[in-house]
Order: structure tokens, then sequence, then C-alpha cells
């Protein structure tokens, strides 16, 4: 028996998401002695990278290198991993949270007959029932989940555990994927990335931009910000709204959730809609001229000031210290 | 085209989230219930789809009566009819088996879902109903167009999106810009008191990973503020204390 890992991968890196899903499993088979962890990597990668998969704790990697599968096509994907779990007689599918790994984790849910449960903060408790805990209401609360079937899926947030980085590397082996038309029923006629930047749900580090910063042309700074961290930059809804800044940075209820070791928000109120986004940021770093504005009470760190002033500042003490 | 919106009766996103009852039951008291932020964007473009094919849209909410006030203010913004399945929604394959159930009986050739609910965030539903239904599942959609039988998509992916072609039938989990709130006017206030509302009965009891308990996260501790002139504390305070750079 094994715990299988859907690994997801962006031009041929394994996502640092798929990682920490891997990091979890590999702790997850050690606490409840279910064997190994495979992992089931889809498209075109190159072996030392899959090979790599197994420093986060996975002793195999089956891959399905069929370059049909380097599109995510959810129910091609969702095919292929279902087969991988048919062959390893895993009874436990972990993933990362993500646009495709949700979409795939769903159909996979009704074809494994596995009680899925979304968003896990933590290891489940396995001595006397199945409980998970995962976060709901936007970051506002915990809710105990008791899966009750023998299939279960896991689709963890990030943060759920530290990344694992002391595995030796996998045995990689090819597999077999049988896909049919219709797994191919849609087709991706066009993917639009933005490439090179570090991405928003990824991120370690965000600074983020509100409508405080009064147009697009003042980004410069964020973005300096940004570059010296090695940090993804994000903005407020109606800073997306208004077109200064592209959707996909957009967090918050409605939009991205993001859960970065270190969130700086400068020139945002802190709208309960906002907070919901950043929530599970593990440090919060607010900067704005308004010493009662509500963001205060949810951050760590603050500085009351003009962000014209105190952002270029902060960009040379950066600079000076890392 | 007939088109199914399923739609989510859940606190307002202002809410102060509680628990009573030794921390097993969601405390309701003072809380204002809405549509779900993104089944309000999906209900939206399926009255532009509905106006422009002249077709038929029906809402549905798996949920209890008091969440018929939603499902008329959903009536209210241009759904011409409205089905709630009689129950709590105990968890996402609950939910899903009595979505498909009622789906696969009304025959409707576009179902268009929220990309996630606000309250247990699954994101999970309309991949579930799309694979007991066996037709194709696409979210978080941000665009949709449809051309004959033809569908047209824009789906958001990490840092970037996704153009995507498909046929009909489908389901599609939305989200914003795909369009702007509907506010209902005051005839869609009147014409709704009159839509026919069917209560309908769940179809199985099965659940697979229901909620048993909840919890709060831990109180913040005050922020700790820095003087604007000393911006080099901060950094120090980043590194050395919170530890995070
Ligand atoms: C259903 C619903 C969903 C929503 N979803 C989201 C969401 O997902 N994400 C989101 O962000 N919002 C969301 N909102 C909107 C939210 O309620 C707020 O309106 C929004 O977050 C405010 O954005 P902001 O803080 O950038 O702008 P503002 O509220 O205008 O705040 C600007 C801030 O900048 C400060 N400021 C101004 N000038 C300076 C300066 N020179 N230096 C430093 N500080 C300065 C001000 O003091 C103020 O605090 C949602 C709303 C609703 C109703
Ligand atoms: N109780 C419900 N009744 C009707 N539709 C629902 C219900 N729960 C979830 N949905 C739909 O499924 C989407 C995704 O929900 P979830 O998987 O819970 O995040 C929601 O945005 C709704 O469109």
């Amino acid at each position: 028996m094994s715990i299988l890992v859907y690994i997801e991968q962006a031009e041929g890196k394994v996502k640092k998401t798929s990682l920490e899903a891997v990091s979890f499993a590999s702790a997850l088979a050690a606490q409840t002695g279910e064997g190994d962890v495979v992992a089931v990597a889809l498209g075109t990668i190159d072996n030392a990278e899959l090979a790599s998969i197994g420093k986060a704790g996975a002793a195999k990697v089956l891959h399905g290198a069929d370059s049909k599968l380097d599109a995510g096509v959810i129910q091609a994907h969702a095919s292929a991993v279902a087969q991988a779990f048919d062959l390893t007689g895993a009874k436990t599918l972990v993933l990362a949270k993500s646009s495709l790994g949700d979409a795939v984790a769903a159909r996979l849910a009704i074809k494994l007959n596995a009680g899925l449960v979304s968003n896990a903060v933590e290891l489940p408790k396995t001595d006397a029932q199945y409980v998970v805990k995962r976060s709901i209401y936007t970051g506002k609360a915990f809710a105990e989940t008791t899966v009750t079937t023998e299939n279960k899926i896991l689709a963890i947030k990030k943060n759920a555990i530290d990344l694992k980085q002391d595995g030796a590397d996998a045995q990689v082996e090819s597999f077999d994927v049988s896909l049919n038309d219709a797994d191919f029923a849609s087709k991706i006629t066009s993917t639009e990335r933005a490439t090179g930047d570090v991405l928003l749900p990824e991120a370690d580090i965000v600074v983020s931009g509100g409508r405080g910063l009064k147009g697009p042309e003042n980004w410069g700074m964020v973005e300096e910000m940004a570059k010296t961290l090695g940090a993804a930059t994000a903005c407020s809804k109606p800073v997306s709204d208004l077109g200064w800044r592209p959707h996909h940075e957009h967090v918050g209820q409605t939009g991205i959730k993001v859960a970065p070791t270190l969130y700086i928000a400068i020139g945002i109120s802190g709208a309960i809609q906002h907070l919901a986004g950043v929530n599970s940021s593990k440090c919060i770093v607010v900067i704005n001229k308004d010493p009662d504005a509500p963001f205060f009470k949810a951050a760590d760190y603050g500085i009351v000031g003009d962000a014209f002033e105190v952002v270029p500042k902060l960009n040379e003490a950066f600079k000076a210290e890392l | 085209m007939k088109i199914l919106v399923c739609i989510t009766h859940v606190p307002d996103t202002t809410s102060k989230i509680q628990f009573t009852a030794d921390n097993t039951k969601f405390d309701s008291t003072g809380v204002q219930y809405i549509i779900g932020p993104y089944d309000d964007y999906a209900l939206a473009r399926a009255v532009e789809l509905r106006d422009q094919a002249s077709g038929k849209l029906t809402v549905l909410n798996v949920g209890e009566a008091d969440s018929e006030p939603t499902l008329r203010k959903a009536l209210a913004i241009g759904a011409d009819e409205a089905i709630r399945v009689n129950s709590a929604p105990k968890d996402s394959y609950f939910v899903a088996q009595q979505i498909a159930h009622y789906a696969k009986e009304g025959g409707y050739d576009l179902i268009l879902m929220g990309r996630e609910s606000i309250d247990f965030n699954g994101g999970m539903v309309h991949g579930m109903v799309g694979e007991l239904l066996g037709i194709p599942s696409f979210s978080p959609v941000m665009k949709l167009d449809v051309d004959g039988s033809t569908v047209k998509m824009a789906r958001e992916i990490e840092g970037g999106k996704e153009l995507l072609e498909a046929s009909l039938p489908l389901i599609a989990g939305c989200q914003e810009p795909i369009a702007e709130w509907k506010i209902p006017n005051m005839r869609g206030i009147m014409s709704a008191r009159t839509k026919p509302l069917n209560v309908v009965e769940p179809i199985s009891q099965e659940t697979q990973a229901e909620a048993s308990k909840y919890e709060l996260p831990p109180a913040k501790g005050a922020v700790k503020l820095v003087d604007k002139d000393n911006v080099a504390e901060l950094v120090k305070l980043l590194k050395n204390e919170a530890k995070v750079l």
C-alpha cells in the first residue's frame, strides 16, 4: 500500500506547493504506516526533476510522459490519476489546492468514491476516527471533518506543513496512461501566464498595494520592493477593478487567497473582505497613513505614515540589510 | 437554452463568525444571509445568456426553509423558477448528489455555479456534479460565451489564464469578471413573489466528510508599531524577531 500524491508542473518544473503535498504525505505515511509515498507526474518533465521529488519524501515517481498531458486538461488528468491510484493500490490521495488541483480532486472524489477534504491545514487524527482539520469561512474558522469512506482525498492548503528537503532521490518509473477522446473533449486553445515573476499563490513573500497608492504609475516602488525580497505583487479588489493591476493579482474574499510567510500591505484599508484572503499569512506588515485603518488590528508590525515617503526609505533599508 | 444556477445561502462577507453548543453549531445570531458572491456572478452571467438565447433559467439551492428569501432574491434578479432541495447541506458529496439528480431530471444545457462557497470554501461541488453527470466541469471561469453548442471560456490559473473551448452540456464554476453583479429592481422584486419556488426532497442521505466540530483561530496580538523615520528598525524586527526574511 502507498499514499499517492498528484504532482503539478509548470513548464517542466515541479510546483513547490506539490512538494509540500509530498512532504505532507510523507509525514502522514509515517504516522499511519500506509507504506511509501508515490508521486504521479504528468506531461513532459525531465528525469532529474522527477527524481528530485524524492527530497520531499517520495520513494517513487510514476511518470505519465504523454505530451498531451502537458496542458492541464482537467478530465484527462483526473483519468490519469485515477489509473495511478488503482495501480498503486493507494487508499489516500494528497494534493495541493490550486486551480487545476481543485478541479481534478473533485472529479476524483466521485471516480474513486473517496471522501474529500479541501483546505486541510494539518495532519489528520487517525486514532479512532479519521478526522481532518480544515480552514473554513475563508480563513475565519476551522472545522474538524470526519471522513467515513475507505478511500480519502486531502487537498491541502499552503503552509499546512514545512517543506521536507532531506530525502533521497526518488525512483522514476514510466507509467502508461490510457486516455480516450472523451478525456480531451475540451480544448485549451491558449495559455497566458506571467513568466519570470514569482507566482502569487505560491509566493513566500507578498507585497500588496491598495487604492492608497493613487494610480498604476505609482507601482514602481511596490515592484522594486517585491524584486528586492523575491516576492510576488498583489493588490486589493478596487485596484484590479480600476484596471491599475491585472485581475490575477487581486487577493481577498473574491480573489486569490494567499498564505505567505510575510504579507506587506501598502495603502490598503484592511476591509474584512480583503483580510479574508490574507489572514492565513504568518506575519503581516501594514503601511498606512491612517492610524485607525482597520488593517492595523490584523497586523503584526505597522508603520503609520505616507507610503510615498515610507516605501522608498524601506526599499533602501531592505537593500542594505539583504 | 436551459440554464441551471446553483446558489448557496451564506453569511454576508462582513459577518463575525461564531459557534454555539460546545462549538458544534454555527451561531447565526445577528448574521445577515446573502447569495454567495461567486454564485452571484454565475447568476448575473446566466441572466445575460438567458436573455440572449431566450431560454429558461432555474436556480437551485440545497438548504432548509430559511434559504427561501435568498432564492426569492435570485428570482428577483432574473431567474424564472427556483428549486429548493429540502435539507441542510451536509457535505459537498451530499450536495453534489442532489444537484446531479435534479440537474439530470431538468435536462439543462448549461450549469453555472460559483467557484466556491464562502462558508466551507471547498470549490469542489461543480467538479463532483460534472463527474456524476459525465460532463466536463471547469473552474474558476472568468469569461464564458456560448455560440450554438460551442462554449468559449477563460479559466484562471496561477499567475494567468487559459482559454478553452468545449461543447454543451457543461458546468462552470464562475468568478469575476464574468459579469457584473445584478441588483434586483422593483419590477423584479414584484414578479419574484409569483414565480414558482418548488420544494423537493433529497434523493439520498449519504455523506462522506461531515464537519463535526468548529474552532476559531487564536486571537491576534497587538500590532507593533515602528516609527516612520526609523524604517530600518522594521527590517531588523522582520529579520531577527519574526524571522521571516
Ligand atoms: C462581497 C464583497 C467582496 C469583496 N471582495 C474583496 C476582495 O476579494 N478583495 C479586496 O481587496 N476587497 C474586496 N471587497 C472590497 C472591500 O470591501 C474594500 O472596499 C476594499 O478592500 C478596499 O480597498 P483598498 O483598501 O485598496 O481601498 P480603500 O478602502 O480606499 O483604502 C485605501 C487605504 O489607503 C490609505 N492611504 C491613502 N493614501 C495613503 C498614502 N499616501 N499612504 C499610505 N496609506 C494611504 C487610506 O488610509 C486607506 O486606509 C469586497 C467587497 C464586497 C462587498
Ligand atoms: N447547498 C448548496 N446548494 C446549491 N448549490 C451549492 C450548494 N453548495 C455549493 N453549491 C454550489 O457549488 C459551488 C461550489 O461550492 P463548494 O464546493 O462548497 O465551494 C457554489 O458556489 C455553489 O454554486
